[in-house]
């Protein structure tokens, strides 16, 4: 289940403080010792809301250290442009999954469980039982 | 036969389209989305000019998948990966021959339209792009023009429906009662398909 290399986060947001936020949230949650790789790709280039397909090619460049890359995203066009971007094939690295998980809960299930040296496997899964934690 | 240059017409045709109906989809979009959009699509066909004039493809499938790259990548809301992705599939289904015929290119648009429908987990009655889109696919067998008639009224028949994708169906109730802006703007694309063709 671990892997000499970490597994890459990507937290995509229509909004580019939701995104570096859940990521320093992610982090600060993991944190005691070193954590795996997080970017944040949220909003247009330009600092707008909305969903920007360069930003997130270049998060997931950024992460990727050989291992596969992580995708969790929250609305709409961030769903539908990490989809879009898997099926053209060569524009994310190779391993790379957009992961089925709430966007908060799940990426912080994500970085802990990255940063423990799981694979991606693991990583999905620990993101995506974040749906089944009913909090009422 | 529809050649490369048949393409690139319909998609200059569709580009100044959505330049000269920007305000009026927009318009559709502030009253059930967050009314961006005729400006994200003026900014994705804008691109998609530009780069026909750049870098011209040889073939309609090429000339297609160019466009639908150019929409994914500058668009910013989901109507570029869901126009994209129409396009990119309908190129890549009509795979590199240099000419295609009308008959293929609806078989073709029929791929994209599915594709489409499978990326956003839409189906008919969901008030979005397709319900303007299938009708169309389904008119093409007869006439381009027939497309365009079914895509138009397909799109305001969007108008009593309750949206069940997209932003727009966190409103419930409050959707009812207005058209569609993905299903407004896919129409005008298929306006544009049919004016390219004389029709």
């Amino acid at each position: 289940m671990s892997t000499d290399k970490p597994v890459g986060v990507v937290l995509v947001s229509h909004s580019r403080a939701v995104a570096e936020a859940v990521a320093e949230l992610a982090i600060g949650l993991a944190g005691g010792g070193a954590t795996a790789p997080v970017a944040a790709a949220g909003g247009t280039p330009d600092g707008g809301l909305g969903t920007s397909s360069e930003l997130i090619a270049a998060a997931a460049a950024e992460v990727d250290r050989g291992a596969g890359v992580a995708l969790l995203v929250d609305l709409g066009s961030a769903v539908l442009t990490v989809k879009s971007l898997l099926a053209e094939g060569d524009e994310l690295p190779p391993g790379a999954r957009l992961v089925d998980a709430p966007f908060v809960e799940g990426a912080v299930a994500a970085v802990v469980t990255a940063s423990a040296g799981a694979d991606l496997d693991a990583v999905e899964a620990a993101a995506s039982e974040a749906y089944d934690y009913r909090k009422v | 036969m529809l050649d490369v240059d048949f393409f690139r017409r319909w998609l200059r045709a569709a580009a100044a389209a959505v330049e000269r109906e920007a305000g009026r989809l927009t318009e559709l979009d502030s009253a059930i989305g967050d009314a961006d959009h005729g400006s994200n699509l003026q900014r994705g066909f804008r691109a998609v000019t530009a780069a026909l004039e750049s870098e011209p493809p040889e073939t309609p499938g090429a000339t297609l998948i160019l466009a639908g790259r150019q929409l994914i990548s500058t668009v910013g809301g989901a109507s570029g990966p869901l126009y994209g992705t129409l396009l990119r599939r309908t190129g890549k289904a009509l795979g590199d021959s240099a000419e295609v015929t009308a008959e293929q290119l609806a078989e073709a648009l029929g791929a994209g339209v599915a594709a489409v429908a499978q990326l956003g987990g839409a189906k008919a009655g969901d008030k979005t792009m397709i319900d303007a889109l299938e009708p169309a696919v389904a008119a093409l067998g007869t006439s381009f023009a027939a497309a365009a008639t079914a895509a138009d009224e397909g799109a305001v028949a969007t108008v009593p429906l309750l949206a069940r994708k997209g932003r727009a169906s966190y409103l419930g109730e409050r959707s009812i009662g207005h058209q569609d802006p993905g299903a407004t703007s896919s129409a005008l694309l298929i306006a544009a398909l049919a004016a390219t063709a004389g029709e």
